[in-house]
């Protein structure tokens, strides 16, 4: 079997960078969705909000310096070809040290704390990050990062519901934690929705589908129609840009999907802020 | 169009704003977030004496990054005020005049609020890079070990608001 080396220097290198690039630079999906929704807007303060969004985005990509100050837990998903063998170091090891760099380097917020309950110490480079690893055939490593914002992340449920709650039971729960979420995850939101497998794997679905494009569609057209539809009534609401009031509560609605057990049908609910920061890189 | 006001913010200034106000604040403010908001209560239940006074002080709810060299501070936008709700009214009953946050408050906020004849004022969370342009200066108080957590004194110029919860408890959140 062919194997091909790769350097651990060179991974941590792209780790530092994607993390470095996706908190000054916001994506040109949610740019254009910012664009979009102010030419919809009509209230002065749902203008105002949009254009201070606008401008915080473009002043952050021109001075290279975060866009929003939480620049979050580091969090990746990567896709590691089984025949990559990596050379003087480990993967792991590699990916913690690209976290630590970018954050300690990058003028980045470090808000990661040692301990959840009890010592709640912060560990200075943001690190550990989470590590999503799914080996795929291949000799390239694939790696989507982003930094997650936690006012967000605290707006975000999960429930398992049962087959019987059918597609109206799923859409109700989203549509309840969304507003339940109201103006907290700094609207407009994007909301990402893993839907299916375990328990666990609902919730790393809800995760994956915040760090996709929100101007792409679950493959499924049935799923596709209610992304759409979900938005439109996400934006029924009114919470608006910064909960201050606008028909823009939401950017995008993302929904990934997988197979699940007979007797269930898991839904989390993963809400992102505008500040939707993902970069992929591969290798 | 924006009301600009002059801190320290007086009983006049806030009997005259209401929820829905765009506002410049210019002069200083104070920082604190989860951390030192624990640490500032439990001190009170104690009834020992703050590190910092915050009579006639607004606090701005934040946690900056780091600041690149050459720049006062680092990008500094609101966090969710909802985490600090169990601590503001011990703050407001103390003679703290208002909070910069982001996000809606509990209840018991809004009626120290209405008690104590203060403020709060809503900011543009994930405008942090925006936010900071206005920050002059800033000064390290106390709770160093916080790091980004630390109380701060910011001084600032046209920091941009928008009256959130007024004296009367009008609440632009409500919907």
């Amino acid at each position: 079997m062919d194997v091909r080396q790769i350097d651990a220097a060179q991974i941590t290198a792209a780790v530092k960078k994607l993390f470095m690039d996706c908190n000054y630079f916001i994506g040109g999906d949610i740019m254009a969705q910012l664009e979009a929704a102010l030419a919809v807007e009509e209230q002065p303060v749902a203008k105002s909000v949009l254009r201070q969004i606008i401008e915080n985005d473009k002043i952050a990509a021109a001075e290279e310096i975060p866009l929003c100050q939480d620049t979050g837990m580091a969090v990746l998903f990567v896709e590691y070809g089984d025949k990559v063998c990596v050379k003087n170091g480990s993967f792991e090891d590699a990916v913690q040290q690209g976290v630590r760099e970018a954050y300690t380097e990058g003028y980045l917020r470090k808000s990661v704390v040692s301990d959840p309950v009890f010592d709640r110490v912060n560990t200075r480079d943001n690190t550990p990050a989470i590590i999503h690893t799914k080996i795929v055939p291949g000799d390239a490593i694939r790696i989507t990062a982003g930094g997650k914002g936690f006012g967000s992340e605290n707006m975000s449920a999960i429930k398992m519901l049962t087959p019987a709650y059918g597609v109206e039971g799923v859409k109700q729960f989203i549509l309840d934690t969304v507003r339940a979420a109201g103006p907290n995850p700094c609207p407009p939101i994007v909301v990402g929705i893993g839907i299916g497998g375990t328990f666990e794997r609902a919730a790393q679905l809800a995760k994956k589908a915040t760090f996709r494009a929100v101007d792409t569609h679950h493959p499924d057209e049935r799923y596709a129609a209610m992304e759409d539809e979900l938005l439109t009534e996400i934006n029924k609401m009114g919470f608006g840009p910064a909960g201050l009031g606008g028909k823009t509560t939401a950017l995008g609605v993302n929904i990934e999907t997988s197979p699940t057990h007979i007797a269930g049908m898991p839904v989390a609910v993963n809400i992102c802020c505008h500040a939707a920061r993902h970069a992929s890189t591969e290798i | 169009m924006e009301k600009r006001i002059t801190l320290p913010i007086t009983d006049q200034d806030i009997q005259s704003l209401r929820a829905g106000d765009s506002v410049l604040l210019t002069g200083t403010i104070i920082t604190g977030r989860d951390a030192a908001h624990k640490r500032l209560f439990e001190l009170i239940e104690k009834g020992a004496p703050l590190p910092v006074d915050v009579k006639g002080e607004i606090i701005y709810y934040v946690g900056p990054a780091p600041a690149k060299p050459g720049y006062a501070v680092g990008p500094a936008g609101p966090t969710s005020s909802y985490r600090m709700d169990k601590f503001t009214p011990a703050l407001l009953s103390l003679g703290m005049k208002g909070m910069i946050g982001k996000g809606a408050r509990s209840q018991e906020v809004i009626d120290a609020i209405v008690k104590n004849k203060a403020i709060y004022f809503a900011a543009i969370g994930g405008a942090a890079a925006l936010i900071a342009k206005s920050i002059k200066k800033e000064e390290l108080l106390c709770y160093e070990d916080l790091g980004t957590e630390a109380v701060r004194r910011y001084t600032v110029e046209d920091f941009p608001c928008i009256v959130a919860i007024d004296c009367e408890g009008n609440n632009v959140y409500q919907r």
